[in-house]
């Protein structure tokens, strides 16, 4: 069922709708933009972070006049969750050298989907070693292309180094239903987690 | 495309900090006047445009305005000094704990009511 927009189109349906941080991440090309595309309810953004050079983020405009500084376009989009919430996507790109830009984009958020693609595991390494590092809850969803090979789950869990309870999915980005699967896969992962946990 | 033309840092009168360390990319705003005052700078205007009577989180609002997000943060502190603009922290914003248990199961719900 698809509720009714905002009258006016790109605002909050209510000012006071709550909003939860979702990370979107993954390897270059693996289907952020096409999945964030899929699950907004708002015509999706980029927002702009500006970083030095080493890829520090600059969260405020000291060195912007500085031409070492470089700007990043990130994937954005929004879906409501009925009036009062809202997840805010945020495309995360899943290489090392925006290890600072993940930091900072992370912080706050409730949790980390990570797309894989199965033609190309190795592409993800990078991005499970940050995940990993940042002790960022996520699940792990494969995005399936039409050639992607069919690998055995445990191959492929032992491929990303996944601890057994972490969600691995399938979806196809462009297709909404198997998108929301891997965003409710990861949220019920987090309500399954241990309260202490503090992996 | 709103590109903007000139350098951030002419924009926001050569200042570089938000006056308000509190802001982030899911804090929502909103207008607090209904008419926009003439004397306010045209960066902020156009803050005040985009939000016209609803309401935006800040990434939102610098993403339509293709501005920085650490730029919108200096307009949006400079325009809750002048009284211009409402804020609201992001009610959700998960910090060094464990999610809400409620807020989760909140997630969940509605996304299977999405499906």
């Amino acid at each position: 069922m698809v509720s009714a927009p905002s009258s006016r189109g790109i605002h909050l349906r209510n000012p006071d709708q709550e909003l939860v941080k979702v990370i979107v991440s993954g390897p270059f090309g693996v289907g952020k933009t096409t999945i964030i595309r899929t699950l907004s309810e708002i015509p999706p953004l980029k927002t702009e972070e500006v970083m030095t050079a080493t890829g520090a983020v600059v969260d405020h405009l000291h060195g912007v006049r500085d031409k070492t500084t470089t700007t990043v376009g990130l994937d954005y989009g929004r879906i409501s969750l009925g009036d009062d919430l809202a997840l805010c996507l945020f495309g995360t790109p899943g290489q090392k050298r925006f290890h600072a830009l993940w930091q900072d984009l992370t912080r706050g958020a409730l949790g980390a989907l990570i797309l894989a693609d199965t033609r190309r595991i190795a592409d993800s390494y990078e991005v499970m070693g940050m995940i990993e590092e940042q002790g960022i809850k996520y699940a792990v969803a494969l995005n399936e292309f039409p050639d992607s090979p069919a690998y055995p789950e445990d191959d492929l869990r032992q491929a990303l180094d996944l601890s057994p309870d972490t969600p691995l999915v399938a979806c196809d980005a462009r297709d909404r239903t198997t998108s929301l699967n891997a965003l409710l896969a990861l949220a019920e992962h987090l309500l399954n987690l241990p309260a202490m946990e503090q992996s | 495309m709103n590109r903007r033309l000139i350098p951030p840092y002419v924009w926001t009168g050569g200042r570089t900090r938000p006056t308000r360390n509190v802001l982030d990319r899911l804090t929502v705003l909103r207008a607090a006047v209904e008419t926009i005052p003439a004397d306010v700078s045209p960066a902020e205007q156009r803050v005040l445009e985009i939000l016209g009577d609803g309401a935006l989180p800040l990434a939102e609002v610098a993403a339509h305005l293709s501005l920085p997000v650490s730029f919108v943060k200096v307009l949006a502190s400079d325009l809750v000094d002048q009284g211009l603009l409402i804020v609201r922290a992001p009610a959700a914003l998960i910090l060094d704990e464990q999610p809400d248990t409620q807020l989760l199961e909140r997630v969940i719900r509605g996304l299977r009511a999405l499906q």
